[in-house]
Order: C-alpha cells, then sequence, then structure tokens
C-alpha cells in the first residue's frame, strides 16, 4: 500500500513533455516574423495591437508552453504526485493551448471579435485542463517543502492571470459589460510575470540551484518567505488598484520589486559560491535571467520615483523586453538544455536496459551548439534593447531573435532525432 | 529538519563536493588527480547507496509496511547510478577525459533528480514514521565505518 498522495511512478511518458518543448521555440521565430513584418513602429507604444500580440506570441507560445510542459514532468520529481493520465492530459493542454495563442494574436492582429472568441474558448478551455490536473496533484503532496508553498503560490498567481486574460478576451469579443481595460490589463500581466512566472522559477530555483550547481542551499528565510510575501504583496496592490488608491498601490508595487530583487541577488550569489567550478553553459543562462530580472525590477521602481523620468513608452518597452526577454526566455532555454537531453538519456536508459551502450548527455545535445545558440540570445537581448533607443535596430533585432528561437528548435529537435536513432539502431539490432 | 533528514542530507552534500573535485580535475585536463578523486567520489556513493539499503531503506520499509513504493524506486535509481559510476571508471581506465566529462554531466543530473526525490520526501517521511530513527542513524553510522573509505 502506498501512503495516501505518494507516488513515485517513473516519469511521463518522452512524448509528454517533448511535444510543448518542441513547439515553444518556433513562437519566438512567430514573433520576430511579426516584429519584422511591422518594424520600428511597433516601438511606439505597449498599447498597440501588434505590441500585445507579440508579448503574447512570447508568453504564451513560448513561456506558457515549457512551464506547462515541464511542470508534468517537474511534479513527480519535486512533489512525489504523478498526473494522472499523462498522455490525455498533454493533448488536453497542448492542442488548444498552441492554436489558441495563434488565435489570440491575429484577433489582435485585425481579425476581429471573432478571434478573442475563438481565443477565449481555446485558451480557457487548456488552462482548466492544466490547472485542475496540476492543482490536484499539488494539493496532495505528502510532505509540504518550500518548493510545494512556492508552486502552490505560482498555479493561483497562474489562476488569477488566466481568470483576467479571459475576462479582458470576451470585453473584446463579446462586449456587453464594462471594464477598467488599463487597470485589468496591467493586473493581469503582474499576475502573470511577478506571479505566476517569477513563483514558478523561484519554486524550481530552490531546487535546481543548489543541486545542479553544488552551491550552499538558500537560506530558509527566503526559500519560506519569498512566495507567501509575494503573493500578499499582489493581493493588496491588486485591492489598491481597484479600489483607486494608486499612491498606496505604487508603495505595494516597490516592496514587490525589493522582494524580486532580493531573490535575484541571493541567487545570484549562491551561483558564485558554487563549489561546481567547471564552465557550464546553462550558467550563463541563470546570470543574464537574473540580472535581466534584478534590471528590470530596479528600472519598475526608478521610473515611478525618480522626479522627471516619467514612465515614457521607451521606459514600458525595455522593462518589457528585460522582464519578458531577458529574465523568463533565457532561464527557461537555459533549462531546456538541462531537461532534454537527460530526458532522451533517462528514456533511453528504460529502453535499452543495458543491451546497448548508451549515448552519454553531451553526445544527445553537444555543447558548442549551446554556447553558440545562448551567445544568439544575448546579442538578440542586447540588440532588443538598443532598438528601444534606436529604432532602426529593431531589424537586426528582430533578425536576431528569429535566429534564436529557431536555432533552439534545431537544438532540441536534433536531440530528438538522436533519441529515436538510438532507439532505431536497437530495434534494428534485435532483428 | 528531522534527524535522518539532517544526516543524510549532509552525507550528499559531501558526495557533491567530491564529485565536483573529480569533475574539476577532468576539466583541466589532470588525469591522475581525477583518478584519485573520482575513487574518493566512487566510495562515498557506495557508502551512501548501503547506508540506505541497508539500514533505512529496510527500517522505512518495516515502519509503513511499504517495500514496493518510493524505496524500490530508490533501489532502481541506485542501480541505474552504479552503472554511469562504472562507465565513469571505465573511461578513466580509457583515459579519456572527454568521455569522462559527458558521463560526469548524465551522473549530476540523475544524482541530483535522485537526491531532490529523497531530500524533498523520502528524508522527511522516514522523519515522520520511524519511531527510533536515532538509532537507524546509529546503524548507518557503523556501516560507513565499517566499509573501506
Amino acid at each position: 500500500m502506498n501512503p495516501p498522495g505518494l507516488s513515485y511512478d517513473q516519469a511521463p511518458p518522452f512524448s509528454v513533455p517533448l511535444r510543448f518543448f518542441l513547439t515553444a521555440p518556433w513562437f519566438l521565430v512567430l514573433a520576430a516574423a511579426l516584429l519584422l513584418w511591422e518594424g520600428p513602429g511597433i516601438i511606439a507604444s505597449r498599447w498597440l495591437p501588434a505590441t500585445l500580440a507579440l508579448t503574447h506570441l512570447v508568453v504564451l507560445g513560448f513561456m506558457a508552453q515549457v512551464m506547462l510542459g515541464a511542470l508534468s514532468q517537474i511534479l513527480p520529481v519535486v512533489v512525489g504526485v504523478s498526473i494522472a493520465y499523462p498522455r490525455w492530459i498533454a493533448t488536453l493542454v497542448h492542442v488548444p493551448l498552441t492554436l489558441g495563442t495563434l488565435a489570440l494574436a491575429s484577433a489582435f492582429l485585425g481579425s476581429g471579435p471573432v478571434g478573442f472568441q475563438i481565443a477565449v474558448g481555446l485558451l480557457g478551455f487548456s488552462f482548466s485542463a492544466a490547472l485542475i490536473a496540476f492543482h490536484r496533484a499539488l494539493w496532495q503532496a505528502p510532505v509540504v517543502t518550500d518548493t510545494v508553498i512556492a508552486l502552490r503560490c505560482a498555479l493561483g498567481a497562474l489562476l488569477v492571470t488566466v481568470a483576467l486574460g479571459l475576462l479582458l478576451s470576451g470585453y473584446f469579443g463579446w462586449g456587453g459589460f464594462s471594464l477598467p481595460i488599463l487597470q485589468v490589463t496591467n493586473l493581469h500581466a503582474a499576475w502573470g510575470l511577478v506571479g505566476w512566472t517569477a513563483l514558478l522559477v523561484a519554486g524550481v530555483a530552490y531546487q535546481v540551484v543548489p543541486m545542479f550547481q553544488i552551491t550552499p542551499l538558500y537560506p530558509a528565510w527566503l526559500s519560506r518567505g519569498f512566495a507567501p510575501v509575494v503573493m500578499a504583496l499582489l493581493i493588496i496592490g491588486t485591492a489598491l488598484i481597484l479600489s483607486n488608491w494608486p499612491l498606496a498601490a505604487t508603495v505595494t508595487g516597490a516592496a514587490l520589486a525589493v522582494t524580486l530583487i532580493t531573490f535575484a541577488a541571493r541567487t545570484l550569489l549562491l551561483l558564485h559560491q558554487r563549489r561546481r567550478k567547471i564552465g557550464d553553459p546553462t550558467l550563463v543562462y541563470w546570470r543574464v535571467s537574473l540580472i535581466s530580472l534584478t534590471m528590470g525590477a530596479a528600472g519598475w521602481l526608478l521610473t515611478r520615483w525618480m522626479p522627471g523620468w516619467p514612465p515614457k513608452p521607451a521606459v514600458e518597452w525595455l522593462l518589457g523586453i528585460l522582464l519578458i526577454v531577458g529574465f523568463p526566455v533565457a532561464v527557461i532555454n537555459g533549462m531546456l538544455y538541462k531537461i532534454v537531453p537527460f530526458l532522451a538519456w533517462f528514456h533511453l536508459q528504460a529502453h535499452l536496459l543495458g543491451r546497448a551502450k548508451l549515448p552519454h548527455i553531451k553526445q544527445l545535445l553537444p555543447e558548442t551548439p549551446i554556447r553558440r545558440q545562448g551567445w544568439a540570445l544575448l546579442i538578440t537581448l542586447l540588440l532588443l534593447s538598443t532598438a528601444v533607443l534606436y529604432p532602426l535596430f529593431l531589424y537586426p533585432a528582430a533578425l536576431a531573435l528569429g535566429i534564436t528561437g529557431g536555432w533552439l528548435g534545431v537544438n532540441l529537435w536534433r536531440t530528438a532525432q538522436r533519441y529515436r536513432q538510438a532507439l532505431a539502431n536497437n530495434a534494428a539490432l534485435d532483428q | 529538519m528531522g534527524q535522518v533528514t539532517t544526516f543524510m542530507s549532509d552525507d550528499h552534500r559531501r558526495c557533491d563536493h567530491l564529485f565536483a573535485a573529480a569533475e574539476e580535475a577532468a576539466a583541466q585536463r589532470d588525469l591522475p588527480t581525477c583518478r584519485t578523486r573520482f575513487q574518493e567520489f566512487q566510495s562515498a556513493m557506495e557508502q551512501h547507496f548501503i547506508m540506505e539499503e541497508q539500514a533505512l531503506f529496510p527500517a522505512f520499509e518495516d515502519a509503513t509496511g511499504n517495500n514496493m513504493g518510493p524505496t524500490r524506486v530508490m533501489r532502481l535509481e541506485h542501480q541505474q547510478m552504479r552503472e554511469v559510476l562504472a562507465a565513469l571508471a571505465e573511461a578513466l581506465a580509457a583515459d579519456d577525459l572527454d568521455e569522462y566529462l559527458g558521463q560526469a554531466e548524465t551522473l549530476l543530473i540523475l544524482m541530483q533528480q535522485h537526491n531532490i526525490k529523497e531530500e524533498q520526501m523520502l528524508y522527511p517521511m522516514s522523519d515522520r514514521a520511524l519511531s527510533n530513527s536515532q538509532a537507524v542513524i546509529q546503524a548507518m553510522q557503523q556501516l560507513q565505518a565499517g566499509s573501506p573509505p
């Protein structure tokens, strides 16, 4: 008999997370194509329909794809609970998420209310399936660790993000009710980036930073307190904004920014103290990500408190680049390079059972393309930031983004190919 | 943190540090140092496996009446790690440091996802389930002292 809720069942089938990981990079390529198509005019405002389409291609198409795919893999390891019916859930989440992201982007780009209606249906379905499956698993966790607390908060924040997003899409799709669009959009973005994204990254970081980089552990006050404090501040800030108390809401926002900077700075310090001295390519992605988070949060603070520096479109764009492309995209990109080759190796090992020599991880995904694609990502980040001030840089920035995304897609695809090849070779030996 | 969690997590960190020392020597192309460090690492790992397989897991299975659940998977993963450790030893025997580094990367991820499962769930559950955790820790210390360093 298993104790209630405890299941050490081995990981879900490789196809479950892999479909998300192989789809996601191509949304960066789509985002790059949209940037090229729109040209420098897109930088005029964060509120342009094309800007909103672009943002959602990245946050839904790339970030949410990988984050939801990875959760189905991570939960059995860090929480000890596996997702029931993994293949079904994966299909029910992946297909409508992919199509819904395309529908939403095309709705922003002019396909009108019908586009928003389709997006509401598809994305509502996808996220409902994911939220039900993951929440069910997380609340059955046999031991409530700091990571479990952070993941519960992250999924709670995802629920709020999705609800606000559906509300906004519903408003554009059907109308018939009034909505303070500006406030709701800002709240939707804050819950998505600071709640869902930062808390998921933190919950995973508590495990993978000390373990894979061999660093000291996070101090208990941080790993225990970070997620609840962020959630409390988000709730208070939301209440203050909705009750039209902007100054108090700004103070709460400042407290959130300081909390995020504390997490990022402490993680950078841990990485500095690591015992594993060899150059691990994914270390660079972590550092770029955490520095972007620090700069984004500090930039947000400054734009609100420094006289004579009101939030201008350029500043808002820069913060968006740092807090979306810099912080999450970079760390997700780095984590994919740890997860995908390991899973390929892990499933090969299970299939081959010592009948053939296994390729090791660096043969499944060599370091050279990882490093080169990492440079491409860094260049993309710098070019995008430059384009905010010098719009003509938008063209090379868009090209760089497309190259980065496509390169990531190809690297992961090749790993999947090597996996299939190894399986096929073994099947040939059996005959 | 409970006693078992603290004692065993500390032993994980000891193994981690030995792993890092051997890997660093391999990255610096220092074959003799890598061989010495790897031997220290491999015997620390084997000691840790034995402490779990001969003392902690049986005690956990007795206390919970469950020998098909978490401990079964942990034993399987020990076997997987022993295979990669053998591949590391083979790479050193063949003076192939690139092969060593590739296998080391594989082992690190395999080992750490295993450690996460133990430190996040199995050890805290052992602390909760075992009425005699001090005696189990003593038994493990004896196994550690009894096996070659």
